[in-house]
């Protein structure tokens, strides 16, 4: 991935900005030891680092604008970071950038049940949100797997999804509003705790645009009261093709489940390897989820199970208490590791409408053999997400490039198939020189030309998200 | 000018010398009424792929509301958010479009559990102010790839490009719904049993009140659920432990499309304005006007946080003591219904503050170079 080079009036700079930025912040929320930046170096997406200049962690609103107002006077870019988990290259930086992190911005501000709204810092994690709320019967619904891990700050950017956006949506769609801080310090307020924008909605255009626009502070975010109940169903076949169908069965049945899991054989072998949860010996896995009453549960599942059966499943296991569901999740969640311990794996994350699932997996299956690398396939089929893990040696010369034109192939396919490069886990770096595959120069254009309009100096994240040499122009005007 | 296709369109667009109201059935004539040549979207009609398997739609820009409605009932399905149809409150005549619904973001009394039309937009394609047809986004459900634009066209009311495509995330038409009906609260009252509904595991899909005058003679309070049969019947029954009747189906379904269509303030004489508060401020704000001296008729969706408030239409109808109560608490107030008059003199939309303002013409600049698309429609 080809970081661009700094510009060395910037790095001859470093101790004068240093020092600039120590008169706004405390001390040790200045970081410029050499060793100590290396901490910054890179996010989830770790084939590719570079230490940033400097890293900063201001602790409030007021604190963030002081910084951005001094690296827009220097015109130093500035590359957001919430907890460093995008596997996009988000977060990476340039050896010439300021790494600004919100982690130390954690609070909760307010929590209004009646209103089923919370207010946070930007730096809190996902599941802390959540923990915040649940004693009294509520959480915040997206919910990526690094929910642990990573920001509220780095979900608004990625417009994150989770295993139950297919019920209740991703970040934009549980995003009330944001404090946001621009390029150039000034600090604006969109949206609250009411609904809608009443002019353009700004809100909507933040939300998943990859720290480009301004750094997010505080959010606003609906909150929603638990179901009674969830149980889920496992159901093993012996094809893909069968497998995709039931998930087309299940939604024209007009039942939402809260989440449809997909595994194919080699992820199915690896987890039962590595965690044992005891799935049947399939081609193709699902793992269907449904909420709420006891009575609804029960009525979703039959339908389900009628579904299925006519489909002639190789097993279908219904989940008759905790443990068994656990047991049923286990081997979806540790599916990444698993495949982990195979191998080093890429990620991919590509979404195509779901009547293509067979097809597109066929084609992996086939790439797979010309490449010579393994693949092994889990992912959101409700919504036609596909999470391809691609496994290589990081070790062997040449692996890394050759899963990197695999998974380019990858993407290329999911938009033929009418999809998108990016499901949930945003451009980045990584799909950057990509977006040419799904949009024309004029698209790129308009959306570069939304950018111009809330950083002219194309000071925030600049070499992301899209193709270096069209964005060139700009990132140099600065 | 009728284009029949998007490159027709675009070729209008880019030879256009003069500026264009954009209209698709013209339903839906809110905000500062603008000058120039019409342009109807409604020539561009079509569904162009309907997967219900996928519980996807991508359809063209000028299709009528009802045709896709159509469409989607032979499958069993719908657009989730419930857009009003506003022919009777406004007063007009005409066949409302899907691109008008989306250019209007407009969502009904399923916005609190489901979304806003805005929500349901996979994908959009448009034509800009220079004629370069752009789009965003595309027809799957989960699509993270670029710069949301589909929001920003949402609710833009035409003023940023002329959308020619949209695509569209559906839902399953449930088996049932039933309504809790309790009758006589007080609108604090009413609003604070929609916030003990709305706060249950019990998923509630509409939440209104209607002080008495409003729907009935006595005022009323409805929370909605829908779903399978004996789970809306369970649910309808742990609610109603708090007091009220249950009414099912069509009974059911009826209040929601008055509410949905605000029909109880359709023909009346008055200015309408639609106001968007946090849920429990919608009392407080209807009690402060009130001690204000305007007078006032209300009707509350949303659990309480979209308030439909009927004034005399005289001077200002209302709108420095609106606003200035709305910016008091956060919120804002749209003037959805005035004479031509009362519109030229009160601004429509709610004047944004400076950095937001700059940012918003910033944006228009940029679609909308030679600001032709319906000028000075949002202020
Ligand atoms: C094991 C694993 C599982 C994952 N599972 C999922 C999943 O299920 N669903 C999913 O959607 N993603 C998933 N991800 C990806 C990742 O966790 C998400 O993209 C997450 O939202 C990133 O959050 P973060 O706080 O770590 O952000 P970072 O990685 O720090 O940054 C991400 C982006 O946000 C920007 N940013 C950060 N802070 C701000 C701010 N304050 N203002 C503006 N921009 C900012 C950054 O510049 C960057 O572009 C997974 C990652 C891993 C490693």
């Amino acid at each position: 991935m080809h970081i661009p080079p700094p510009r060395q009036s910037l790095l001859a700079g470093k101790a004068a900005l240093a020092a600039r930025l120590r008169s706004v912040l405390p001390d040790d929320a200045v970081i410029d030891d050499p060793h100590e930046t290396r901490a910054y170096e890179c996010d989830a997406l770790t084939a590719c680092h570079c230490p940033p200049l400097l890293a900063v962690l201001p602790a409030s609103t007021a604190e963030v604008s002081a910084v951005l107002r001094i690296c827009y006077e220097e015109g130093v870019p500035v590359v957001p970071r919430g907890s460093g988990t995008s596997l996009a290259g988000g977060a990476l930086p340039t050896a010439d950038s300021v790494v600004l992190g919100v982690a130390r911005m954690n609070a909760v501000l307010e929590v209004d049940y009646a209103n089923r709204f919370i207010r946070v810092e930007a730096g809190r994690t996902n599941l802390s949100v959540t923990g915040e709320v649940e004693a009294d019967g509520f959480f915040y619904a997206p919910d990526p797997s690094s929910q642990l891990a990573c920001a509220i700050a780095g979900n608004i950017a990625m417009n994150s999804g989770g295993a139950h956006c297919l019920k209740y949506g991703v970040t934009t769609n549980n995003l009330l509003g944001v404090t946001m801080v621009k390029a150039d310090g000034e600090v604006v307020e969109i949206g609250g705790a009411h609904l809608d924008a009443p002019g353009l909605d700004l809100l909507g255009l933040i939300c998943g645009s990859e720290g480009q626009l301004g750094v997010v502070t505080e959010a606003t975010l609906r909150i929603l009261h638990k179901p009674e109940g969830a149980r889920p169903v496992l159901i093993g076949f012996d094809s893909n093709e069968v497998a995709g169908q039931c998930v087309s069965d299940i939604i024209r049945a007009g039942i939402l489940p809260v989440a449809i899991e997909f595994m194919d054989r080699p992820c199915i072998e690896a987890t039962e390897a590595f965690a044992h949860p005891g799935y049947p010996d399939c081609e193709a896995l699902l793992i269907v989820e449904v909420e709420g009453s006891h009575a609804e549960i029960d009525a979703q599942l039959a339908v389900i199970k009628e579904i299925a059966l006519r489909l002639d499943p190789v097993e279908l296991r219904e989940s008759r208490s905790a443990e068994e569901s656990a047991k049923i999740w286990l081997g979806r969640k540790s599916a990444f590791g698993a495949m982990g311990q195979i191998n080093d794996y890429m990620c991919l994350d590509g979404t195509i409408p779901v009547s293509q699932l067979p097809f597109v997996l066929k084609r992996i299956g086939e790439m797979s053999r010309d490449y010579g690398l393994g693949v092994g396939n889990v992912f959101h089929a409700g919504d036609g997400n596909m999470h391809p893990l691609i496994l290589y040696d990081a070790n062997k010369p040449g692996d890394l490039e050759k899963c990197e034109a695999f998974g380019a192939d990858i993407l290329k396919l999911c938009v033929e198939a009418g999809g998108c490069l990016t499901g949930e886990h945003g451009v980045g770096v990584e799909k950057r020189e990509l977006m040419g595959a799904q949009f024309s120069s004029d698209d790129l254009e308009a959306q570069m030309s939304v950018k111009d309009v809330f950083d002219p100096d194309w000071l925030l994240n600049p070499a992301k998200v899209f193709p270096l040499a069209l964005s060139a122009g700009r990132r140099s005007a600065a | 000018m009728r284009p029949e296709s998007e490159e027709e369109l675009a070729a209008l667009v880019a030879g256009a010398r003069c500026p264009l109201r954009v209209i698709g059935g013209g339903t839906r004539p809110v905000g500062h009424p603008p000058e120039g040549a019409v342009l109807s979207a409604a020539g561009l009609s079509g569904v162009v792929t309907y997967e219900p398997g996928a519980l996807t739609l991508v359809v063209r820009a000028g299709t009528p509301v009802a045709d896709v409605e159509a469409v989607l009932a032979g499958e069993n399905q719908r657009l989730a958010f419930e857009p009003m149809d506003h022919r009777a409150l406004l007063g007009t005549a005409g066949v409302p479009t899907i691109g008008g619904v989306v250019a209007a973001n407009v969502s009904g009394p399923r916005r609190v559990q489901a979304g806003a039309c805005r929500d349901f937009l996979l994908g959009a394609r448009f034509v800009d102010g220079a004629g370069r047809v752009l789009k965003s986004g595309g027809r799957v459900m989960k699509n993270v790839t670029g710069y949301d634009l589909v929001k920003l066209l949402a609710g833009s009311w035409g003023t940023l490009g002329v959308l020619s495509e949209i695509s569209f995330k559906l839902q399953a038409i449930p088996e049932a719904e039933a309504t809790v009906v309790r009758r006589g609260l007080s609108a604090a009252a009413g609003v604070a049993a929609l916030s003990a509904a709305l706060g249950s595991p019990f998923d509630v899909s509409g939440a209104a009140h209607a002080p008495a005058g409003v729907l009935a003679d006595e005022a009323l309070t409805l929370v909605r659920l829908e779903g399978m049969g004996p789970s809306v019947r369970y649910r309808a029954g742990r609610l109603a432990e708090a007091g009220g009747e249950i009414v099912e189906a069509g009974e059911s379904a009826d209040l929601w499309r008055r509410i949905r269509d605000v029909q109880p303030f359709a023909g009346r004489a008055g200015a309408l304005w639609r106001v968007s508060v946090k849920p429990t401020d919608g009392p407080v704000l209807s009690e402060r006007l009130a001690a204000a001296g305007l007078k006032h008729e209300a009707l509350f969706d949303w659990g309480g946080g979209l308030v439909w408030l009927l004034v005399e239409e005289r001077g200002d109808a209302g709108a420095a003591v609106i606003r200035a109560q709305v910016a008091a608490s956060g919120g804002h107030a749209r003037l959805e219904r005035a004479s031509a008059q009362t519109r030229a003199r009160v601004p429509v939309f709610p004047p944004r503050p400076a950095p937001l303002a700059e940012i918003e013409a910033g944006i228009r600049a940029r679609f909308d170079p030679r600001g032709i698309f319906n000028p000075g429609l949002m202020g």
